[in-house]
């Protein structure tokens, strides 16, 4: 059963069209990874979820209610991190954690002191006074403080160290283990990879991949690191092997999965020294559809 | 050694002329053009003895000695009246000036990290400040010599060279004063916010204390800048000496802030920033609390501005009787009317205080828009808070300020003209005439809240009815403005007190238009798109 539920969302803004018909499905305890290059529609289709844009078209239910209509309730449950957090600047990072704690509803002063201590934030500076990693901290602390069951978090670690990077991801997996459901839109993708059960692409407006990671890697290529004894012959006549690389007896290579037991059982014909074999990284995954765009753009430039 | 300390200087104050050119030419531009309009009228405010009399009557009051400065002995020429009602005040537009402009090149800029990257190239240690000093003297001696030209040009019956070039070198003098307190209070304050508002803190006690000087002890005034810019006596006496004694005290106070400078670590400052408050008070965190102190400093500026204006106001009532009272020629023409001429002078004034009032309430409904642009009103509506609860508290907090500031003109007009009117003014009535204004002020306040729901980027066309109001009061007999256009003024509509009774179905019609804009307003502003 679905916590969250989104049905054909499209915005479009005048005449550009910011969402096309996204689909979105969220299960309880489970980290959705949200992926895409900027401006591909994610933190619009947030924005909607969180009822501060109005979808043209289709619906959004978070808990079974309306995204739009009942916001204001579905919020108590919800926290929320931008990828970009403004704070009034005239206002103490301390001041503003208890205002966002407050304006959710529940607060948690222990959790909140043990979160700034983890994050080693001190709230007692001004807020323009804040580096980007700082004000992210404050919007991070608040959201992990308070006890919501969904957590939407935008680009959450823009600005932070490698370090406070850590601590996030931490967090993020102490609410998952608390069976806390979290919407994770990153461009870090080995993060997606740690933390996140399932994956959502999304590419101009439209949804161009989902799934476990498990199965985005069937449709994708492994890498393949080879050195044989003899000289690998009529490699060519083989479909599905890509970016080859060829150095005298060693030899690197992608290869499409499905295409990987006839190469390999060609391969073995030659002595194998080595095999390394590197499973697709999210990045391969993500490059692959982002390459496929530019080589349809340039294709459709020849036939101009 | 100190060559290396100035290297770059000279593109780093091409640097600073071009990202301050504009600001630059509209501060002198206005400066010029308000001194030279006001000095071109003056022949014809005071055009015979009667009406420089009743000025002098009017001068000699405690009250306006506070707020001008010391008066000359004798107001035989135009130009003793002009200089002492506009020599203080243009002063201190020239300072806020310099203030604005060395805080900028200075703290502002090293806070937003671009004295970093320049520091980063082969650019002296004192450069950057070097070239900030450089642009404000230019720019106080273009204030002075435009405007002593100016006034000399004009060719105005007792305003010859000597005075017209000290009127302008007063300004530029003073200007620079500020310039220097200004670029040493970058060095030791941390924050831009904190040089500001130490520059303008200094501004404010050196008016302060000029006023109390010049009512008890001169010694006293003679502590402050300002006391030693109403000392020149221009275009009488035209002494010098202040002018000397300024430049000499912008030097010091330049030379302590390039020592500072010059010796201290980039980005700090002598005076620690104290660390702020860890949690948030039970009131901030309301979201009217927020909305409050988000806009405390202003509010409160605004609230002693307004007060202070009713104030001396209410001080030259009682030389207007005076002044009536001597007048046979205006006490036979009022006996015609029903009406005492300080009745229809009060009415005047009201009408014109409340839409002064309505400036700073109109800033506090349009706040939420500023805040939605800047992406602030995401951090509410991504939590539990409704939108009508934000805009509610806005709004909320902009009728508690109309009050609050028509409460204060009454106040303050009341409380000082009731000690220099002999048959005292009544309470009630001044209140009733300063209340009486709320609804007509609580429709811009319906106006602003209709723009933010319904077309929140026409939000800003709210101000041009409220000049619209202002045009109408100031312009519509002058300009014969017909009655219909008048009428489109809601400030127009409301009953005059004390020269008209109370008309409740006015008021009535006024607060139901109020109501229906600002409902219209709160649902345009549910069903919407928040775009920041």
């Amino acid at each position: 059963m679905p916590i969250l539920k989104a049905t054909g969302l499209t915005k479009r803004f005048g005449k550009f069209t910011a969402l096309d018909g996204v689909d979105l499905e969220l299960n309880k305890g489970e980290v959705y990874g949200f992926i895409g290059p900027n401006g591909a529609g994610k933190s619009t289709t947030i924005r909607i979820l969180l009822g501060m844009l109005k979808a043209t078209a289709g619906e959004a239910h978070i808990f079974g209610k309306d995204v739009w209509k009942d916001a204001v309730e579905l919020h108590k449950k919800i926290a929320y991190v931008p990828g970009d957090v403004n704070l009034w600047p005239n206002l103490t990072g301390g001041e503003v954690i208890d205002l966002f704690m407050k304006m959710r509803g529940a607060k948690n002063q222990g959790k909140k002191e043990a979160l700034m201590e983890r994050f080693k934030f001190d709230p007692t500076k001004k807020s323009r006074t804040y580096s980007k990693g700082n004000r992210q901290k404050v919007a991070l602390i608040a959201a992990f403080a308070s006890n919501a069951d969904l957590y939407i978090l935008d680009e959450p670690t823009s600005g932070l160290d490698p370090l406070m990077e850590r601590i996030f991801q931490e967090c993020v997996q102490e609410a998952k283990d608390a069976g806390k459901s979290v919407l994770l839109s990153s461009h870090i993708l080995s993060e997606v990879e740690r933390l996140c059960d399932r994956v959502g692409i999304i590419r101009e407006g439209k949804i161009i991949e989902r799934g476990t990671l498990d199965e985005l890697r069937h449709l994708t290529r492994t890498n393949l690191t080879i050195q044989t004894k003899e000289l690998i012959t009529n490699l060519e006549e083989f479909t599905g092997i890509h970016n080859l690389e060829k150095e005298g007896h060693n030899l690197s290579f992608q290869v499409d999965t499905e295409e990987m037991d006839a190469i390999i059982r060609h391969i073995s014909q030659f002595g194998i020294v080595k095999l390394e074999s590197a499973p697709p990284t999210l990045e391969d995954l993500f490059m692959r559809h982002y390459q496929g765009e530019e080589r349809v753009s340039s294709e459709m430039g020849g036939l101009r | 050694m100190s060559q290396k300390l100035f290297t770059g200087t000279g593109y780093l104050t091409k640097l600073m002329v071009r990202q301050n050119r504009l600001k630059l030419l509209l501060w002198l531009v206005g400066l010029i053009a308000v001194t030279l309009a006001t000095a071109v009228a003056y022949p014809d405010i005071y055009p015979d003895e009667q009406s420089r009399a009743a000025f002098v009557l009017t001068m000699e009051n405690p009250a306006m000695i506070a707020m001008l400065g010391v008066g000359y002995e004798d107001y035989a020429t135009i130009g003793s009246l002009f200089a002492h009602e506009m020599l203080l005040f243009t002063t201190i537009a020239v300072a806020i000036m310099n203030i604005l402009l060395v805080g900028r090149s200075t703290r502002a800029d090293e806070e937003d990290g671009r004295v970093e990257l320049i520091r980063s190239l082969p650019v002296g240690r004192l450069a950057y400040l070097n070239g900030a000093a450089i642009v404000a003297v230019v720019t106080n001696v273009l204030v002075a010599v435009l405007i002593g030209t100016g006034i000399l040009l004009l060719d105005i019956d007792g305003m010859a060279v000597q005075g017209a070039y000290l009127y302008g070198a007063t300004l530029g003098a003073t200007g620079l004063v500020f310039a220097g307190f200004t670029a040493l209070f970058a060095q030791l304050a941390e924050t831009s916010r904190g040089s500001t508002m130490l520059s303008f803190g200094t501004l404010i006690a050196a008016y302060l204390v000029r006023a109390s000087g010049d009512v008890s002890s001169e010694a006293l005034s003679l502590v402050s800048p300002l006391g030693w810019t109403v000392r020149t006596e221009v275009f009488v006496e035209n002494h010098w000496w202040p002018v000397y004694v300024m430049l000499a005290v912008a030097v010091v106070l330049g030379l302590v802030a390039f020592y500072l400078n010059a010796i201290r670590d980039l980005e700090s400052g002598f005076i620690p920033e104290r660390a702020g408050k860890r949690s948030a008070s039970v009131f901030l965190q309301t979201t009217m609390g927020l909305a409050f102190r988000l806009q405390r400093t202003n509010l409160i500026a605004w609230a002693i501005g307004i007060f202070l204006l009713s104030a001396s106001f209410g001080a030259i009532l009682g030389d207007l009787e005076v002044y009536f009272s001597d007048n046979e020629f205006v006490q036979a023409f009022l006996a015609e009317g029903d009406n005492s001429m300080m009745e229809q002078f009060i009415v005047l004034l009201m009408a014109i205080m409340a839409l002064i009032s309505t400036v700073p309430v109109v800033m506090t409904v349009l706040k939420l828009k500023s805040e939605e642009n800047k992406h602030l009103t995401e951090n509410y509506y991504s939590r539990a808070v409704s939108r009508s609860r934000v805009l509610g508290s806005y709004v909320c907090l902009s009728m508690i300020a109309s009050f609050v500031m028509q409460a204060l003109v009454a106040t303050g007009l009341w409380s000082v003209g009731v000690m220099v009117v002999d048959d005292a003014l009544a309470f009630d009535t001044t209140f009733a005439s300063a209340l009486v204004y709320l609804p007509a002020m609580w429709i811009l306040i319906g106006l602003a809240v209709f723009f933010i729901g319904i077309a929140p980027k026409a939000a800003s066309f709210t101000w041009l009815y409220v000049i619209f109001g202002f045009v109408v009061i100031y312009l519509g007999d002058i300009l014969e403005f017909p009655e219909w256009l008048n009428n489109l003024s809601a400030f127009h509509h409301t009953p005059q007190i004390p020269t008209e009774d109370m008309d409740f179905m006015r008021v009535l019609i006024l607060v139901g238009i109020a109501i229906v804009l600002t409902v219209i307003g709160f649902v345009g502003y549910n069903r919407r798109d928040i775009q920041g």
